[in-house]
Order: structure tokens, then C-alpha cells, then sequence
């Protein structure tokens, strides 16, 4: 059987061919530059330590505050790690929205698993979650292998020009290679910055979004109730995944519903895996206990290994694959890849994160200790634990266009464009090129294209001042 | 409409160098709301005319014009000279050294890729003296 023929319908005694009520709307439209990463302005001191470190420059420091431009953000998270003050924040939802669903569904990414010290199985994160409150568990790792496994098939239809074989209308890629879709930061990054590599982005949804489909549609056959009843809970490793559940890119709407945090979730767990452990022995030997706890304690190596840097290319078993981690390398890379610098490359794995998922910032562990972590809960699994049985789900491909989106762009039209560039690069010879980042822009170049904008003022370089000072003190002088 | 005009320097023999000035002319295109598709065959033609110049000619000049047309380029440097043009465009064509095709450079696509990608394309080398390259890119096919 072709995997890869979504035309086949779901079996009519499926409850959701006929008719399927979550796919009507039914959140509000969030922006499309909706960001979880905030500023706490109470707290922030008008330094320049996040204004230097955002990679995509969207950061100013105006009237003694930080404010992010929010068409620039990627929600990245490197504001969060440079900021001494703890201004920059990662929003997410409270973990009382339990309250506002009968049935609770938790979906733990790979990532949680590496946070917990000595722990050889993941089973007993999962039954904590059930202590927890949630009435079902679905792994993102689970999910992750599924997305491997249609990516791997999509990589061999793309290679051997079996173009038949590939599903209609999915926008699926012109070529190889195919950029990896899960880091919703980088695919923001390549929607404003990187027109020309929108079509190489893989088709496949994000392993996130892939659990959340099967568990809702797992919840609504197993509970009958309707689809506003369940509730879908993320738990994040970092604000880019709480912005991509809100506003997402490449669908058309999440199906998660509400999207808390792996540093929220992490003190939790912690009591209920202690008195699961302890009503089973020690961790290691722990029971796996019932039946339907064993039914969602599915993922195998392959999924697992997602949660770092490497393990999603790894999945795919080519060698032709580029795993990058780091946004400035990222950045690098896709300006590399846009130039045609690569070649014969089949996959490309970018993490924004230093070390992958484990080093959002909404974790707690190191993410070089966790992805240790990570190897030692993989050593007994199966290689796979999930795949696809019957044909793909429809839902495993991005219903939406990416669109680009030229936030960059300095005028309406070209001729403007060229206009403010004469003026930006006559600003830029003027000012003393030290990127020192008093005037509030990161380098003098992004003060010249403010001031060309309008959104800041020539006089605000302080070097300059002092310069006017100086002359103007010599010059009483010399007339005394 | 009046044209933005933009100059960079190429130095010659620094690798770790090579590839600046075609990106920060393929930001500056990017910026200025320049269709994609015209400003990654400008990147690609820019990026191996100015390897060569790091390869062969110990670097030169890159002139970028702009305009509501095209976008206009001209490398020039003093180098060498390229003896034969007409092979010189074959691709598969190469001259680099042994240490400098095994850093990935100098496979002889270099001056095919600057026609496939470019609306326009002239060169004009003379032996002892250097080589112009002039190429247009245009904004609208």
C-alpha cells in the first residue's frame, strides 16, 4: 500500500467522516505576529544586554525602556538568556485552565523526559501526568516517529522524481532538500528573511501538532463528548511552540488548545513520580503498571532521540543531511543554503535552541547534561515504537501557504526603497561605526535605517554629541 | 527614477573572506524589496564572479547599479587575464590548483553559473591586464 495516499477517507464508522466538528473554528484569529516572549517593563532597566543579542534585531531600547518589534520577532528566547533583570519573558497558560476542560489530555514533548535525574523509564513521567489530573497522555515523541516515517517516504518519492506518489495540493517541495518544519522558530525566521526557501520547507506538520490531531481524535471516539469538552495541553520547551499553538504558519488552526510549560509542569511531576516510584520500588524497577498506561507509553528510540540537536536527521537514516543548531548558526546556514552553497543534501535539521528542543528556555535541565539524559532513556527501546498502519492522515500536511513576508523592506516601492537606502548609507558614514548601542538600535547601521524611517532621531548618537561638545568647547576657548 | 549605485572591495586570497560582498549585496537587495527570485540569481552570479577573484585574481571591485529595470553588475579586477574566453565558459572548465579545488572551489561552473543565472552577460579579459564582467539581472521577465 502506498503510505502516502491521503485520498483514502477514514472508515465510515469513523465518528469524524461524517461531518468532523473540530474542523470548524474554533478559536479566535489570533495576529500573525502573535509572541509569546514579553517584556516585563516594571523590571527592565533600558540596558543594552538583550538589544545586542537578538539575532534578528528586533529590539530597541526607547525612553529608557526595551521594546521588541514584534514583525522581527521569532520568538527565539535569546532576550530571556541575556537578560540579568529578568524583563524578558516567556508567556504561556496557567496550569488552572485544567479546570475549564472535562477531559484533559496532556501531550509531553521528548524534552520533558531529560529533565528528571536517574530516570531509566519514561512511564513513570507519563502515569505522573495521569496523577497529575490529565486523563490521557499522548507523547510528541510517538508522533515525531510518524513524521519521520512520512518525511523518510517523502525524501525517496522527491529523490526519485516519483512525483505521482506524492499527495496532491500539500505543498510539497519543488526539490530536495526538505527543511525540517518542527522548530517553529526557524520557519517564522525563513517566512521574513528567506523568500527563496519557502518551498523547501517539508510539507509535514510539526510532531506537536501531529499528536494533538490523533489524541483529539483518539478522545472524541473514546469519550463520545464534543470537541469544546477536550481540552489539548502542551507542555513547551520554549515560548516559540506557545506562539505557533496561537498563531500557526503552515495550518490553517492548532488543535491545541491550551499550551503550559515544561519549567511550570516540572515541580508537579515531581511529588507523584516520588510516590509512584515508591509504591513500585525504586525508579528503575517501577511496574509499568496498567494496561492503558502501557497504551501511551509508545515512542522507541527514533522519537526520544527528537528532543536534542541530531536527533530528527538521525531519524530519517540518510547521510545526506545538515543538523544546525543555534539561531546565529541557523541564520548563517539558511543565508548559505539560499546562495546554493550546498549540495546533494537530502534533509536539513535546524534548532534555534543550542542543543535542540532540551535548550528552550523553558526548560530546566542544562541541555548538554539533559541530551545525556535523553541517551540513557533511549538505551532499551524498541528502534520505533508507532508507525503508520493504514494510509497517512490527511491532517499530516500543512493545509496553509507560508507566505513571505517583507517586513525588511525599507520603502513601498522600490523607488522609496532606493531613496532611504542613499539616505541610510549617508547616515551610516556619518556615525562612528563602534555598535555601541547607546542610541537604543543594536549597530549604527539599524539606527541609520531607523532614522531613515523616522522612528528615531539623528542626535541620538551620544559620540556624536560629545563630538558637537567638544568642537563647541574649543571653540569659546579659542575665542576667549 | 534615479539608480543606487553601491561599490565593494574584494581582497584576493582570503577565503575566509570570500563571499561577504555578495552577501551583503544580496541583504541590501532584500531590503529594498527586490523580487526573490531576482535576488538569489544576483547572489549566485555575484558570489562565483567574486570567488574567482579570490581564486584567480587577487581580488578586485564589484559594482552593484540599481535601477527600476535590472540589476546591473561589474567585477572588475587586474588580474591574470583569462587566455581563452570561449573555454574558459565551458562548463567543467577549470585552471584552479589542486589545494584550491580541494577546498570545494574552482569545479569550472563558475562563469556557466554567472550566464545561467544573469539576463545579460559580457566579459572582457585581456592577458596581463584583467577582466571586466558585466551582468544584468532584470527585474521583470
Amino acid at each position: 500500500m502506498n503510505i502516502l495516499d491521503n485520498k483514502t477517507m477514514p472508515r465510515a464508522s469513523n465518528p469524524l467522516s461524517t461531518a468532523p466538528p473540530f474542523f470548524q473554528s474554533r478559536k479566535p484569529e489570533y495576529d500573525r505576529f502573535f509572541h509569546s516572549v514579553r517584556l516585563d517593563s516594571d523590571l527592565c532597566k533600558g540596558c543594552i544586554n538583550c538589544l545586542k543579542r537578538c539575532p534578528t534585531q528586533a529590539i530597541r531600547v526607547r525612553d529608557g525602556k526595551s521594546q521588541i518589534t514584534k514583525e522581527y520577532c521569532t520568538d527565539c528566547g535569546e532576550c530571556i538568556r541575556a537578560c540579568p533583570h529578568h524583563a524578558k519573558k516567556a508567556t504561556f497558560d496557567s496550569f488552572d485552565t485544567l479546570s475549564e476542560y472535562e477531559y484533559k489530555i496532556a501531550l509531553p514533548p521528548p524534552s520533558l523526559y531529560a529533565q528528571f535525574n536517574n530516570l531509566e523509564e519514561k512511564s513513570l513521567v507519563l502515569n505522573a501526568l495521569l496523577s497529575l489530573g490529565f486523563d490521557d497522555v499522548y507523547e510528541v515523541a510517538a508522533a515525531a516517529e510518524l513524521v519521520s516515517e512520512i518525511t523518510r517516504k517523502l525524501i525517496k518519492d522527491l529523490a526519485s522524481g516519483a512525483r505521482d506518489n506524492l499527495p496532491q495540493g500539500g505543498f510539497i517541495p519543488g526539490s530536495l532538500p526538505i527543511i525540517s518544519s518542527a522548530c517553529p522558530c526557524v520557519v517564522r525566521l525563513i517566512s521574513v528573511k528567506f523568500p527563496n526557501l519557502l518551498d523547501n520547507i517539508s510539507p509535514v506538520i510539526a510532531p506537536v501538532e501531529m499528536a494533538a490531531n490523533a489524541a483529539v481524535r483518539r478522545a472524541l471516539i473514546r469519550t463520545g463528548l464534543p470537541r469544546e469538552k477536550i481540552g489539548v495541553f502542551f507542555i513547551s520547551p520554549c515560548p516559540a511552540k506557545v506562539a505557533e499553538a496561537y498563531s500557526p504558519l503552515g495550518i490553517k488552526e492548532s488543535q491545541i488548545d491550551k499550551v503550559l510549560a515544561v519549567s511550570d509542569i516540572y515541580p508537579r511531576l515531581l511529588p507523584f513520580m516520588k510516590e509512584i516510584a515508591a509504591s513500585g520500588g525504586d525508579m528503575t524497577s517501577f511496574d509499568r503498571g496498567s494496561e492503558f498506561s502501557r497504551e501511551i507509553d509508545k515512542a522507541g528510540r527514533i522519537g526520544v532521540s527528537w528532543g536534542g540537536h541530531g536527533g530528527e536527521a538521525s531519524g530519517l537514516l540518510t547521510d545526506n543531511y545538515l543538523a544546525v543548531d543555534g539561531i546565529e548558526s541557523v541564520i548563517k546556514s539558511l543565508e548559505d543554503l539560499e546562495d546554493s552553497k550546498f549540495t546533494n543534501l537530502e534533509f536539513i535539521e535546524l534548532n534555534a535552541c543550542k542543543g535542540g528542543c532540551v535548550g528552550g528556555v523553558l526548560v530546566v535541565e542544562n541541555p548538554y547534561i539533559a541530551k545525556v539524559k535523553l541517551n540513557i532513556i533511549r538505551k532499551y527501546l524498541p528502534v520505533s515504537g508507532t508507525h503508520i498502519n493504514a494510509s497517512v492522515p490527511p491532517y499530516a500536511y500543512n493545509n496553509k501557504k507560508i507566505e513571505f513576508q517583507p517586513v525588511y523592506r525599507l520603502g513601498q516601492t522600490l523607488e522609496e526603497s532606493i531613496s532611504m537606502m542613499k539616505r541610510v548609507d549617508e547616515l551610516i558614514e556619518k556615525l562612528p561605526g563602534l555598535d555601541c548601542g547607546c542610541c537604543g538600535a543594536p549597530t549604527c547601521a539599524a539606527n541609520a535605517e531607523d532614522v531613515a524611517k523616522g522612528l528615531a532621531d539623528e542626535k541620538g548618537c551620544i559620540h556624536k554629541r560629545v563630538e558637537a561638545l567638544e568642537t563647541e568647547s574649543k571653540l569659546s576657548n579659542s575665542q576667549r | 527614477m534615479s539608480a543606487l549605485e553601491m561599490r565593494y572591495e574584494v581582497p584576493g586570497n582570503d577565503f575566509t573572506r570570500a563571499g561577504e560582498a555578495s552577501s551583503a549585496i544580496k541583504n541590501k537587495l532584500k531590503q529594498m524589496g527586490i523580487p526573490p527570485g531576482v535576488v538569489r540569481n544576483v547572489a549566485i552570479a555575484v558570489y562565483e564572479g567574486e570567488i574567482n577573484m579570490v581564486i584567480h585574481a587577487s581580488g578586485g571591485t564589484i559594482d552593484v547599479f540599481v535601477d527600476s529595470d535590472a540589476v546591473s553588475l561589474v567585477l572588475r579586477d587586474t588580474g591574470g587575464g583569462i587566455p581563452d574566453v570561449e573555454l574558459a565558459m565551458r562548463e567543467g572548465y577549470t585552471t584552479a590548483k589542486e589545494d584550491i579545488r580541494s577546498l570545494g572551489f574552482g569545479a569550472g561552473m563558475g562563469i556557466p553559473n554567472m550566464i545561467k543565472y544573469t539576463d545579460e552577460f559580457k566579459i572582457n579579459s585581456e592577458v596581463g591586464k584583467g577582466t571586466v564582467v558585466e551582468m544584468k539581472v532584470y527585474l521583470e521577465k
